[in-house]
């Protein structure tokens, strides 16, 4: 019999265990700082604004006065921006991802494009903002109008939902299409009857969360020219919005304190809309992945 | 004159080539393939013989580097002449996987899978078809009471024959087998031999087996392919007792593969 290389060292094995507990404290230190990060937050919104929650804090516009402030124009026109925006960016987004992974052939180009949607994932809003100014606002007309801004935040969110909805398709295995190949179905009508289904999960969670990133967007809308003072209600697609992100930072930047309030009780608004679009995201997620 | 050609051929094969990029997978295969019965493909790992199926119903061109060169007649009809249809073709040609693959639907709509996609719609004839597939596949009485639930609760055996019971529900004239039992357990692997004695009787069967005795149990011909090339064609008793070529012979009775 050989000599056995690995033996049993018991001082090696403790300084093992002693590491291994020093990695499990460290990750649960960094855990541990983002909660209380998140903690304070919530905490400092919610006992600075809670006193101005009230329904008429819904129901009024935005006032000179603290205490007849409202975010009824602002709630409204995140309401109207989204409404363009869903559409628009689902549409072009969820067709792009088909056409990409799909019909497309896999070359460099298509690689190419691949790649930069992924970096324009990262790019920041106010780049966004630029280009929405520049083409929707000047060179189409369209003004600082709502159709305007929903259309900047639709291609703000389009690169997320094309990478999310891509993940989604390819993640149907291979053998899903060979069934529906063999059976004699044309490619539209798997990718009607086998991927949209089985993808539909991956792509309304994708959707929805970022489209939770889209409520919160301040910066590419600024750029657009939201107003940050509206006193009725839009009637049409075609008139000039706020939204609620940039009323809570009208109301940040104003010196009173009662309006540092204002805009926490605005914050707790925008906050619970959030939490609400992200638990809609998971309940479809386990909904229907349980199926599959 | 011998006794097998006076049998029709529903597919005949000749001076076939096929490459996957610059790899030629398949080389110079002809062969008349009888209908009515079960022609067993056997061979060791890598030697076409999955490609070989695939081509058949012309799955083998969802690679996109694959090129062919030679004939292939489906019936008297040229599969890859210009206007062929591969959806037409496999209409006519089923195909059975090597992993239960049903789609994540109850087990009505996944028989009726295939009947929608060539726009039967009305709810009676469709009820018909799924009956009439799933009899076939030897399923009906363990799923007559469920047929709404999702096919992933069968079990791997279930599965494997509603993919049969689905590929029936086409109404298809040669069902394509691709090692069909090769994930399911004994018992299973059982009830689908005895499902293709009886299925032999309506179809053409070409199923791809690792599995030596299973060609021998349930194959009226075997073909036996190495390196892409098939080494020897004939009757599965003959193959089996003495056949021509050593290789053959060497292979079947385990020397390697």
């Amino acid at each position: 019999m050989k000599n056995k290389v690995v033996v049993p060292d018991e001082k090696q094995i403790s300084r093992r265990i002693t590491k291994n507990k020093l990695a499990q404290g460290i990750f649960f230190l960094a855990t541990l700082f983002g909660m209380v990060v998140l903690a304070t937050l919530i905490i400092r919104i919610f006992s600075q604004g809670i006193g101005y929650l009230n329904i008429d804090f819904l129901t009024n516009y935005a006032s000179r006065r603290p205490e007849d402030a409202g975010i009824k124009a602002a709630l409204l026109g995140t309401i109207w921006v989204m409404s363009i925006t869903i559409p628009v960016s689902l549409i072009l987004g969820v067709g792009t991802s088909i056409y990409l992974e799909e019909y497309a052939p896999k070359n460099k180009f298509t690689r190419f494009i691949e790649l930069n949607l992924a970096n324009l994932a990262g790019v920041p809003s106010v780049v966004f903002g630029l280009l929405g100014l520049t083409v929707f606002v000047r060179l189409l007309g369209m003004g600082r109008s709502i159709l305007a801004g929903g259309l900047t935040m639709s291609l703000l969110i389009l690169p997320v939902i094309v990478v999310a909805s891509k993940e989604a398709i390819r993640s149907i295995p291979q053998e899903q299409y060979e069934a529906a190949y063999a059976m004699g179905a044309t490619k539209w009508q798997i990718i009607r009857t086998v991927v949209l289904p089985a993808a539909t999960p991956g792509i309304l969670t994708g959707a929805i969360l970022s489209l939770s990133r889209g409520v919160g967007e301040t910066a590419s809308l600024l750029m657009i020219g939201a107003m940050t003072f509206i006193a009725y209600t839009p009637t049409s697609i075609l008139d000039s919005f706020t939204i609620l992100p940039i009323q809570i930072f009208s109301w940040a930047s104003r010196p009173q304190a009662e309006f540092q309030a204002v805009a926490a009780a605005g914050s707790i608004v925008l906050l619970i809309i959030l939490i609400l679009m992200n638990s809609l995201a998971i309940v479809i997620r386990n909904k229907y992945s349980k199926r599959y | 004159m011998n006794k097998e050609e006076t049998v029709q051929s529903v597919y005949s094969v000749k001076n076939f080539n096929l490459w996957y990029g610059n790899t030629q997978a398949l080389k110079d295969i002809s062969i008349e393939i009888p209908e009515k019965q079960v022609v067993a493909i056997i061979g060791p790992s890598g030697c076409g013989k999955s490609t070989f199926i695939k081509t058949l119903n012309r799955m083998v061109e969802l690679v996109p580097t694959v090129k062919m060169k030679g004939s292939i007649h489906y019936n008297n009809e040229d599969i890859f002449k210009s206007n062929a249809k591969v959806e037409a073709l496999r209409t006519e040609v089923g195909m059975v996987f090597q992993k239960p693959n049903p789609f994540p639907k109850s087990i009505y709509d996944n028989v009726a899978y295939g009947p929608r996609i060539h726009g039967i719609k009305d709810k009676k004839t469709l009820d018909e078809v799924v009956e009439r597939g799933l009899k076939g596949a030897a399923l009906w009485e363990e799923v007559k009471d469920r047929l709404s639930e999702n096919a992933f609760g069968l079990s791997g055996g279930q599965q494997q024959r509603l993919c049969i019971a689905r590929a029936l529900a086409v109404e298809p004239e040669v069902i394509l087998m691709d090692e069909p039992t090769s994930a399911l357990d004994p018992l299973s692997t059982a009830k689908i031999e005895d499902l293709i004695h009886e299925l032999k009787k309506d179809y053409s069967i070409i199923i791809v087996t690792h599995n030596m005795q299973q060609a021998a149990r349930i194959s009226d011909k075997t073909a036996f392919f190495l390196n892409g090339e098939i080494i020897e064609f004939g009757p599965t008793e003959k193959m089996y007792s003495k056949p021509d070529d050593k290789r053959t012979d060497d292979y079947i009775s385990g020397k390697f593969g």
